[in-house]
C-alpha cells in the first residue's frame, strides 16, 4: 500500500547527508518550506548545495540554514534580499559560492532535469556576462546558449494540500518552483497544511502528480518568513 | 538659452500615462519593478490589459486593502497583490515559457543604460564586491515581443542613461524597441536614437544635451 506520509518534518529530512544537493522551493517568502528548512538545520547536514531562486531573508528558513554555515554553494537567480545580510556576508567571505542563473533559465534547467532532457538551447543571456564560457549555436539566424538540465538529491517544497499518494495542490503564487523541483529531485519532500487519504483531491485539479513526490509531511499552520521576522525570530 | 532655468519634463505619473496610451487593447504585459508598475494606473478608457508577473500569475490586480494581504499572493517585486477575475496561477517553467516563447506582447522595464543599438543594462553596475543578482530580466528581454523602457533620462547624479554603448554589464543585446523618459519618447532605429515626441516645454537641444549619443529630432524622421 502506498502511503508517503511522514510523521513529522524531522523524520522527513533525517537521511539528508553532508554534501547533498537540495532544491528549495519558494519565490521570496511565498512557498518557502520553513518547517522543513528548520528541521534540516536541527538535523545538522553541512556542505550542502542549495538550488533556489532566492537566499531567504532575515535569519529564518533558508537564510538561517545559510547562517548556520551549512551551505557551501548556491545556484540562484536573485540572492539579494532587502532585509538579509546573511548571504552577502558568506559570499564576500568566500564560504558560500554562487552560480548565478537567469530566473527563466533556472526554471527550465530544473524542468529539463526532471524531464530527462540533458541540455537545451535558450536565447536568454546571449551577449551578457552570463554567456561567458557557454557553448552557443545559431538557429534561423539567432544565437542561443547551451544550458544543462539540473537535478538534485532532494527537493524541499511547500504545498497547500496533498494526499498520501503524493498528489499536491498549491496556494496562489506559492506554487512557483515547486512543481518542477518535485520532478527534478531524486527524493522530493513536500510539506502541506493538510494531508488526506487518496480520493479527496479531485484528479482534475492535481498540479503535481504523486509520482514526483516521495514524502509528505502535514504542517497545519506553516510559518511565513515575514511574520517570523516581524516577531523577532532568529532560528534556531 | 540660460542654463539656470530648470527644464521640467514629464513627472513619473505622466511618463507612465504617456506609455499606457501606446499599448493596444487586449495586450498581455509584464511590468517591471519601480516606475513601470505605475502604468497599471493609467489604462486608457475602453482598453483591457492583462498583467503577467513572472513568479506565476496572469491577471494580476492592484494592491490589496490593508489587512487583506496574503503572503502567498505577491508579485515579482515581492509586494502583495491581488488576482483579477479571470486570473490564472502557474509554475515557473510555464511562466517563463510565456516569456521566452514569445507569448507576452510587451515587457516594460527600468534601465541603468540603453545603447543606441538597443542594448540594455539594468541588473548590475559591475562594481567589484557587489552581490550579483539577475532575476528574470534577461529572459524578459530575450523573449517578449516588444520591450519598452520606462526611465528617467539621466541618473540621480545627472549622468545620461542613453549612450552610444553601455559600460555596465548587459541584460540583452539589441533588445529595446522604445524608450519613455521624463524628457522624450525615443525609438531605437537602425540609425540610432530617433525621438518621436518631446515633453511639452522641453527644448530638443536639452534632450540632446542629456543624451550621450546622437539623437535625431522628431521632425527629421528617417522616412523623410
Amino acid at each position: 500500500m502506498i502511503n508517503k506520509r511522514m510523521p513529522n518534518a524531522a523524520e522527513a529530512v533525517a537521511d539528508i547527508p553532508d554534501g547533498a544537493s537540495i532544491m528549495v522551493g519558494g519565490f521570496g517568502e511565498a512557498g518557502s518550506p520553513i518547517e522543513l528548512l528548520h528541521a534540516l538545520i536541527d538535523q545538522g547536514a553541512e556542505d550542502l548545495t542549495i538550488i533556489s531562486n532566492n537566499c531567504g531573508s532575515g535569519e529564518v528558513g533558508l537564510a538561517a540554514l545559510l547562517k548556520a554555515r551549512r551551505v557551501t554553494k548556491v545556484i540562484c537567480s536573485f540572492p539579494k534580499t532587502a532585509n538579509s545580510t546573511v548571504f552577502p556576508e558568506l559570499y564576500r567571505e568566500g564560504f558560500t559560492q554562487l552560480e548565478l542563473v537567469p530566473q527563466g533559465t533556472l526554471a527550465e534547467r530544473i524542468r529539463a532535469g526532471g524531464a530527462g532532457v540533458k541540455a537545451f538551447y535558450t536565447p536568454t543571456a546571449v551577449g551578457t556576462p552570463l554567456a561567458e564560457d557557454k557553448e552557443s549555436r545559431d538557429f534561423d539566424g539567432r544565437t542561443y546558449l547551451l544550458e544543462h538540465g539540473l537535478t538534485a538529491d532532494f527537493a524541499l517544497i511547500k504545498g497547500l494540500h496533498a494526499d498520501e499518494h503524493g498528489n499536491v495542490i498549491y496556494n496562489k503564487t506559492a506554487r512557483n518552483f515547486a512543481p518542477v523541483m518535485a520532478m527534478a529531485a531524486h527524493t522530493s519532500i513536500v510539506q502541506t497544511a493538510k494531508v488526506s487519504a487518496p480520493g479527496e483531491l479531485d484528479p482534475e485539479v492535481v498540479v503535481t502528480p504523486g509520482i514526483f513526490i516521495d514524502r509528505v509531511v502535514e504542517v497545519p499552520h506553516p510559518a511565513h518568513e515575514s511574520e517570523l521576522i516581524a516577531a523577532g525570530v532568529s532560528y534556531p | 538659452m540660460s542654463t539656470s532655468v530648470p527644464v521640467q519634463g514629464w513627472g513619473r505619473e505622466a511618463m507612465a500615462r504617456r506609455l499606457a496610451q501606446d499599448i493596444p487593447d487586449g495586450s498581455y504585459i509584464n511590468l517591471g519593478i519601480g516606475i513601470p508598475e505605475l502604468v497599471a494606473r493609467f489604462v486608457p478608457d475602453g482598453r483591457t490589459f492583462i498583467y503577467h508577473t513572472e513568479n506565476g500569475l496572469l491577471g494580476m490586480g492592484p494592491s490589496p486593502a490593508e489587512g487583506q494581504e496574503d503572503p502567498e499572493l505577491i508579485n515579482a517585486g515581492k509586494r502583495h497583490v491581488t488576482a483579477n477575475p479571470g486570473a490564472a496561477y502557474f509554475h515557473h517553467a510555464d511562466s517563463f515559457a510565456m516569456i521566452r516563447g514569445g507569448h507576452l506582447d510587451l515587457s516594460i522595464l527600468g534601465a541603468m543604460q540603453i545603447s543606441q543599438s538597443g542594448d540594455l543594462a539594468n541588473w548590475s553596475t559591475g562594481q567589484p564586491g557587489a552581490i550579483p543578482a539577475v532575476g528574470g530580466a534577461m529572459d524578459l528581454v530575450a523573449g517578449v515581443k516588444k520591450v519598452f523602457v520606462l526611465t528617467q533620462h539621466t541618473t540621480k547624479t545627472g549622468e545620461p542613461k542613453l549612450v552610444e554603448s553601455c559600460t555596465y554589464p548587459l541584460t540583452g543585446q539589441g533588445v529595446v524597441d522604445r524608450i519613455y523618459t521624463d524628457l522624450a519618447v525615443i525609438d531605437i532605429t537602425p540609425a540610432g536614437f530617433q525621438a518621436i515626441e518631446i515633453a511639452p516645454d522641453v527644448p530638443f537641444e536639452h534632450v540632446q544635451a542629456m543624451t550621450n549619443a546622437k539623437l535625431t529630432p522628431p521632425s527629421a524622421s528617417l522616412s523623410e
